[in-house]
């Protein structure tokens, strides 16, 4: 049988970037948090979920939680919404919303089908994702390295919401590390 | 005397929408938005003019934002349809201030009244029973539709309402396709 093991998961440093986008969660006043899951997500989801002061809501799919948060931000909150790379495939035809109407939007991305994949069936969506999201009118930052997560999104969160944009945050799978699935 | 004919679409969202006070309405793309529009336009409607498959997580969004007014899902089988999954998301969420009416005409009526899977017996009440919604079943008359209109702002949803509506075309009464101006029409209305 096969396991997915990620062994960033457990990675000290993985760990405390989470803790640090938490926090920042807090400073921009974000009130819901929807999404689709990944492992590369997953501590952030667990801290987001134990937090009750956080809406903390798993959608059935991404485009899904594009509408929501444009809902959630028609009465007054303000959203975070995680996803990984594939999950922008889903969302193309929902997007006009959040174009068409302005709305302040944030997602952070984990990218899958980019560095090192194993999994062919991912690679489309990967390396089409910075591509898709700016032909939706996104702002687009990516992230390479583990010193840069902190201040892109806090910097990505400032932009969405003092400017009123859709910004995408892309968490590179060299820094959240690839995926492995190991024969047991 | 109880009819079985479908009902008017028109009027039942009049119906709805009669005595709506604080009501929240997020309307589905095409006929629903028009009907709506038809209703009497209003600063507490967001009109979705596309996003085909968004009105019930949109409402379910501005439902949690807003837990102490009631919002309304208007919208058609069509949308519904392609956003189904959202209906497990709304059971699982279980906000108490929202209800979603479908206008059940069983057919795509902007674009040829080709037939929706409601047309081969797909019961979409059933499907909301079984996410746990709050079913109001039987409501084929406007005796019914106004009994559902006083349930609204009483905090007993998520409530869930399929309502068979006739194949018509009634004259389409056009709102603002202005994304922004509907949006902070709508904002300005809700957080005032």
């Amino acid at each position: 049988m096969n396991s997915p093991q990620n062994p960033d998961l457990t990675n000290e440093n993985s760990i405390k970037w989470s803790i640090s986008v938490y926090e920042l969660l807090h400073k921009h006043f974000i009130r819901q948090v929807v999404y689709v899951p990944d492992s590369g997500h997953s501590s952030l989801i667990n801290q987001c979920h134990s937090d009750r002061g956080l809406e903390t809501i798993v959608v059935s799919t991404e485009e899904e939680g594009v509408a929501h948060l444009s809902g959630a931000w028609l009465g007054g909150d303000r959203g975070l919404m995680l996803m990984q790379s594939s999950g922008v495939g889903n969302c193309v035809n929902m997007f006009s919303l959040i174009t068409e109407c302005r709305i302040p939007f944030v997602t952070l991305i984990t990218m899958r089908g980019q560095w090192g994949e194993f999994n062919p069936w991912q690679v489309q969506m990967g390396q089409n994702t910075v591509e898709i999201l700016r032909l939706s009118g996104f702002v687009v930052h990516a992230i390479d390295h583990q010193e840069d997560v902190v201040e892109t999104i806090d910097a990505g969160l400032k932009l969405a919401f003092d400017s009123s944009k859709a910004v995408a945050i892309l968490l590179s799978q060299r820094l959240i590390g690839r995926k492995e699935f190991i024969e047991k | 005397m109880i009819s079985n004919q479908p009902l008017y679409r028109r009027e039942v969202v009049k119906c709805l929408l009669d005595e709506r006070n604080d009501l929240l309405v997020v309307s589905g793309l095409g006929s629903a938005t028009y009907d709506c529009a038809a209703a009497g336009d209003n600063e507490k409607n967001f009109y979705l003019w596309g996003a085909m498959g968004g009105s019930v997580p949109v409402a379910l969004g501005l439902s949690i934002a807003q837990p102490n007014k009631p919002v309304l899902v208007i919208t058609g089988d069509g949308d519904l349809l392609m956003g189904l999954g959202a209906l497990t998301t709304v059971g699982s969420q279980a906000p108490k201030n929202l209800s979603i009416v479908v206008l059940d005409n069983e057919i795509y009526g902007e674009t040829g009244a080709q037939p929706t899977a409601t047309a081969n017996g797909i019961d979409l009440n059933a499907i909301a029973r079984a996410c746990s919604l709050n079913v109001i079943d039987d409501v084929f008359n406007l005796e019914k539709v106004k009994e559902l209109s006083q349930t609204l702002d009483l905090g007993k949803g998520p409530t869930f309402a399929n309502i068979k509506v006739r194949q018509e075309t009634p004259p389409k009464i056009l709102p603002s396709t202005d994304g922004v101006f509907l949006k902070n029409r709508f904002r300005d209305a809700v957080l005032s």
